[in-house]
């Protein structure tokens, strides 16, 4: 049987995407459902006076309306940070208290105060514009470089600094400073981004009066951490009484990893009313209060030798998180951006010191990439800077300090198992014709445009693991993954996984998996995830671990089922269990050439006899059935690794910039759906180039979000990009059985420099900050017009 | 949205019967449905006017293109006649926002709202367009008032917009990244006896650049304005573009305009 591994499989879910037939949340309605919309803060911040509900009640229609006294009376626990971070100077990081609903102060626009639920949508609106609130305005603090010197936003928590984190060996680095012939700096912002999934964020919630069980449906990429988190912090219910299903869901990027605060009081609130809630977020409440991704300040330098040698790296950032530290809101600007800052280079001495500030905005978590992104953007502006001022190709000075053998141990933290960095960028040189630049530059030139072309080359480290590495950096859970594997009698297989699609295609890839495992049809196999109630508990979807975390449970799964089936199909075939052979589906006896198919195994295993025969298939020790389920905990993180290439024309008159090449080269290890993988990448680049060229979150002073709507906000389009031009190398990796890496963020991480090296190489060497708008480049194009002037 | 009267209009007089000094007519809704949405907007009374016939459709004679208020973007954008008689018009409106929006706006709802980045007002004004109401014909030099401002009185209906056909035209856009609406829109017309740069996006509402116009009517050439200066101290400013950008756009693309006659 031809593996499946490794081929173009086409996605189970696209039949039911594409015809309009997905089962979203906002889809699911039950009978007697009342409708919830929350009255939010429409300052930046401010102290909450009074909340007057006696108009609003009397509205038509409201059901009840509850604020944050209600919820601190049935002590409710607030919104939670997932990992604890310890500054340098080994103090604890510092974290406000995040009530579902604010009670005393308001601390972004958008924060909710109080729910009104009613029997329709239109009569909670209209109730929600009858609820008075009393504020004392306070001064807002927006802007990331500038925020420790504001007002203190929370009681106690001084310049606003929630930690000041160091990585790395200061000494070292000033030792190796000192010892440079040139140190490259630059000064980054890495753009605040808003995640922009395309389902925005909705929940519907059930109370059974009977069993006392919440049942919640919700958009969520992690439905049992979210479970989890509920119960154990929010004290919304007990875990056996609390179900939580995230059905089809429309993209998160991270943004849907966070239990969100209506999600809490949502749930709070059916158990209180007696009846099932829907709520179902606006495009405009999805800008203002879906977590935000990177906002970013850096001051980082490089110190090199005359002949293209790195000795030390140093890294200066504040981190925004918004207006309160959120699940992966600490640990992304820190363990996932610090240590990956140092890139794909042996750089002999570094540090990353971070220091994460509060502000009056919309709280920052993880977003497609969480950390490497900025930390990539970081090493990959310093190197392409360097080549310039050293004058050495920009490729060349990057293979010069590749390591060449792996494993690689790279300067901060991770042991990288497998990569060949120079074949990577071989490969994408070649692909887009890099050593005929020039003559392109020069045809630019021709029609009065401007040409420039950008590299970058970058590792990520995603699937973030062991669980006990992880939780000893204060991680506030293991990440592992589970799976189950269950047969039916009649031979079709269901799948359970911990993990969650949202855009992944897991019905495809995990089935894959499965299918070559157990040699059956892909059509025999169903993947079913996202409900706590189906399946073994799971930690979600995120940091590009699905495959090689949760994939891998499967694996693990699938071989006991194998296991297991070999000890029943010996007792059967009357042989001894290492003289049978299992191969494409089949149980088979070396010798006798009998055999059994694993679907008359799964058979025997539910239906154990035979009429007049006192012979069980079972053998001793055995019991019957066929379900198998495992918990995988990766060695290590897996390490995907690639270098781009992009090439953008300008027009110096209007300052546009058109992207014309783009080139990616990824080590992705084995790679199990390459058309799924190809997607995964299209995406994360689009986004890239969207963080690069377009995307903009503009908080104004008073801490009002002025990009709100998609008539400020650019989202890239289709007609942005050019045709992405994809290219693999393959190294294995190690750290799992398949040898497969993840591919969901790598897009996302790479392509951000790789455009603006481009464009700030058409421009001449002159820094721009993204993202890079028409005006901004127009500007640079008339400085570069000047020097040139002045030049001749 | 707050809750509102749907009726459908037969014709122009029941339309204008049944409207209120709280009323909107619904085009293409492009523009009412998310101000309603949003708050931004409320009324007691929405006149749907798509149902009504004689508003709809295109005529071409030797002198004119007359479009009916209702007539789609999408539709003017692929019409072969206006294609043929005034390509850059027919180009305008396959340059409005996007598809979805393209298939449902109309020119009527483009030039009653006035939006200050709309693109149709400029080929209004440079096309020295007649707008028919209900009540009267309105030249495009005294239709366009100010922001989201026209000489339209309460429940003045329009009932199509007649263009001159031009000898050579242009219509030129830098888009909004967000929005695709005009950042900047420069349409010139080079007409028997003169010639009009109408600009959009630029400023509080649409306007004929008077000295560009004067400049190319007496020498139609990209070096009769190569030494221009604009002065943008009156240009609109916002999170997408200074004054002093939008002051260059409308140079820089004025010229791609004579360039592209
Ligand atoms: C995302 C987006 C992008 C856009 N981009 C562009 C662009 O690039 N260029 C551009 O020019 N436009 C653009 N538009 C505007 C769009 O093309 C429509 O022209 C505009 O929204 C109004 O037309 P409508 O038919 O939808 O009017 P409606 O929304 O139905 O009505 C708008 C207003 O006009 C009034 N009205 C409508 N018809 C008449 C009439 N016959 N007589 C009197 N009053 C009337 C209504 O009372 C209402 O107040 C964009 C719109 C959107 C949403």
């Amino acid at each position: 049987m031809a593996s499946l591994v490794g081929s173009r499989v086409e996605r189970k879910e696209d039949k039911r995407f594409l015809t309009g037939k997905g089962r979203y949340t906002a889809d699911i309605n039950i009978a007697n459902q009342t409708y919830a919309v929350f009255v939010r803060s429409p300052h930046a911040r401010a102290k909450i006076k009074k909340v007057d509900v006696s108009k609003a009640l009397k509205s038509s229609g409201v059901v009840g309306i509850l604020t944050g006294e209600e919820i601190a009376t049935d002590k409710i626990g607030g919104l939670i940070a997932g990992w604890a971070i310890r500054s340098e100077d080994g103090t604890e990081m510092k974290v406000p208290a995040n009530p579902p609903l604010a009670k005393d102060v308001a601390n972004f626009v958008g924060e909710p105060i109080a729910i009104v639920i009613a029997d329709t949508l239109d009569e909670a609106k209209s109730a929600s514009d009858l609820v008075k609130i009393d504020y004392k305005i306070l001064k807002a603090v927006t802007n990331t470089a500038k925020t420790m010197s504001g007002e203190t936003i929370h009681d106690g928590i001084d310049k606003n600094l929630c930690y000041d984190w160091l990585l790395g060996d200061r000494e070292k680095v000033k030792e190796a400073f000192s010892k440079a012939d040139k140190i490259i700096k630059v000064d980054l912002i890495n753009n605040r981004l808003v995640p922009n999934a395309m389902e925005p964020r909705a929940c519907v919630v059930d109370y059974n009066t009977a069993s006392e069980e919440i049942t919640l449906y919700t958009t969520s990429q992690n439905p049992h951490l979210s479970r989890l988190v509920m119960s154990a912090f929010g004290g919304v219910a007990p875990e056996n009484k609390l179900r939580v299903v995230a059905p089809d869901v429309g993209g998160g990027f991270g943004s849907k990893i966070n239990v969100y605060n209506e999600e809490i009081v949502c749930s709070w609130a059916s158990k209180k009313i007696e009846r099932p809630i829907k709520w179902v977020a606006e495009r405009t409440e999805s800008f203002l209060t879906d977590t935000h991704g990177r906002d970013h300040v850096t001051h980082a330098e490089l110190a090199v030798t005359n002949d293209g040698k790195f000795l030390g790296f140093k890294n200066e950032t504040i981190a925004n998180l918004g207006a309160y530290a959120r699940v992966f809101g600490t640990v992304t600007p820190t363990y996932l951006f610090g240590p990956c800052a140092t890139g794909v280079y042996e750089i002999p001495a570094a540090y990353s010191n971070v220091k994460a500030v509060y502000t009056n905005t919309a709280p920052v978590d993880a977003y497609r990439g969480a950390g490497r992104p900025e930390a990539t953007y970081t090493i990959e502006r310093l190197v392409e800077k360097a080549a310039m001022e050293l004058g050495i190709d920009r490729t060349e000075l990057r293979m010069r300090n590749f390591p060449k053998t792996f494993p690689f141990k790279q300067t901060l933290v991770h042991t990288v198992d497998s990569g060949d960095y120079v074949a990577g960028l071989e490969k994408a040189k070649q692909m887009a014709d890099y050593n005929n630049f020039e003559s392109r530059r020069k045809e630019s030139e021709a029609k009065g445009k401007l040409r420039g072309i950008g590299v970058s080359s970058y590792f990520e480290a995603c699937g973030i693991a062991p669980s006990a590495a992880v939780m000893s950096l204060g991680c506030g859970v293991g990440l592992w993954e589970s799976a189950e594997v269950r047969f039916n009698p009649t031979g079709q297989i269901s799948v359970f996984t911990g993990a969650h699609s949202h855009g992944q295609s897991h019905q495809t890839t995990f089935a894959q998996i499965a299918a070559d495992e157990l040699g059956v049809p892909i059509e025999n196999i169903d993947v079913v995830h996202g409900d706590t109630d189906k399946g073994t508990f799971g930690m979600g979807t995120y940091g590009s671990r699905s495959l090689t975390v949760g994939g891998i449970a499967i694996v693990n799964a699938c071989k006991k089922i194998v296991a297991k089936g070999k000890r029943v199909a010996a007792k059967m075939l009357e042989v001894s269990e290492d003289e049978i052979e299992f191969k494409d589906g089949e149980f088979v006896a070396l010798k006798s050439n009998k055999k059994k198919t694993i679907g008359e195994i799964a058979f025997a295993c539910y239906v154990p006899g035979q009429r007049d025969e006192m012979k069980s298939p079972i053998p001793e020790g055995d019991e019957p059935g066929l379900i198998e389920s495992s918990f995988f905990d990766p060695a290590n993180f897996s390490f995907p690794a690639g270098s781009h290439i992009c090439e953008v024309e300008i027009d110096p008159e209007t300052g546009e910039v058109k992207v014309e090449k783009y080139t990616a080269v990824d080590d992705f290890g084995r790679i199990v759906n390459p058309m799924i993988v190809e997607g995964q990448v299209h995406g994360g680049i689009a986004q890239g180039i969207g963080q690069a060229l377009h995307e903009n979150t503009e908080y104004d002073e008073t801490g009002q979000l002025i990009t709100a709507s998609y008539m400020d906000y650019t989202m890239p389009r289709a007609d942005n990009f050019p045709e992405f031009n994809l290219g693999f190398t393959c190294t294995h990796a190690t750290s799992n059985p398949l040898g497969v890496k993840g591919c969901g963020e790598a897009g996302a991480i790479a392509s951000p420099p790789t455009v603006m090296n481009a464009v700030i190489d058409a421009l001449g060497g002159q820094e721009i900050s993204m993202p890079a708008t028409a005006e901004k480049v127009w500007k640079a194009c008339k400085n570069l017009k000047k020097s040139n002037s002045k030049a001749a | 949205m707050k809750t509102f009267n749907y009726h459908v209009a037969k014709d122009s007089k029941e339309a204008s019967k049944l409207s209120s000094s709280n009323s909107a007519f619904l085009a293409g809704g492009m523009t009412s449905i998310p101000s309603l949405k949003l708050g931004l907007a409320t009324y007691k009374d929405i006149i749907d006017i798509k149902h009504i016939k004689k508003l709809s459709g295109i005529k071409v004679s030797n002198k004119t293109v007359t479009i009916g208020a209702t007539t789609k973007h999408a539709e003017v954008a692929s019409s072969k006649e206006v294609q043929k008689a005034i390509p850059s018009l027919a180009k305008l409106a396959g340059g409005i926002g996007d598809a979805q929006v393209r298939n449902r706006g109309t020119v009527g709802g483009s030039i009653a709202n006035n939006d200050p980045s709309a693109c149709y007002p400029s080929a209004c004004m440079a096309l020295n367009a007649i707008i028919h109401t209900n009540e009267r014909k309105i030249e495009a030099s005294k239709f366009f008032k100010g922001m989201f401002e026209t000489a339209l009185k309460k429940g003045e209906l329009i009932e199509s917009v007649e263009f001159q056909i031009p000898e050579k035209s242009n219509y030129q856009k830098h888009p909004n990244p967000a929005s695709r609406y005009a950042i900047v829109g420069v349409y010139l017309a080079k007409h028997k006896k003169e010639v009009n740069v109408a600009i959009t996006g630029a400023k509080a509402s649409v306007y004929v650049d008077k000295d560009i116009s004067k400049a190319l009517s007496n020498n139609f050439s990209i070096s009769a304005i190569n030494n221009m200066k604009i002065n943008s101290s009156e240009m609109n400013s916002d999170i997408h573009a200074s004054g002093e950008y939008r002051g260059s756009l409308v140079l820089t693309y004025t010229k791609k305009a004579i360039e592209a006659c």
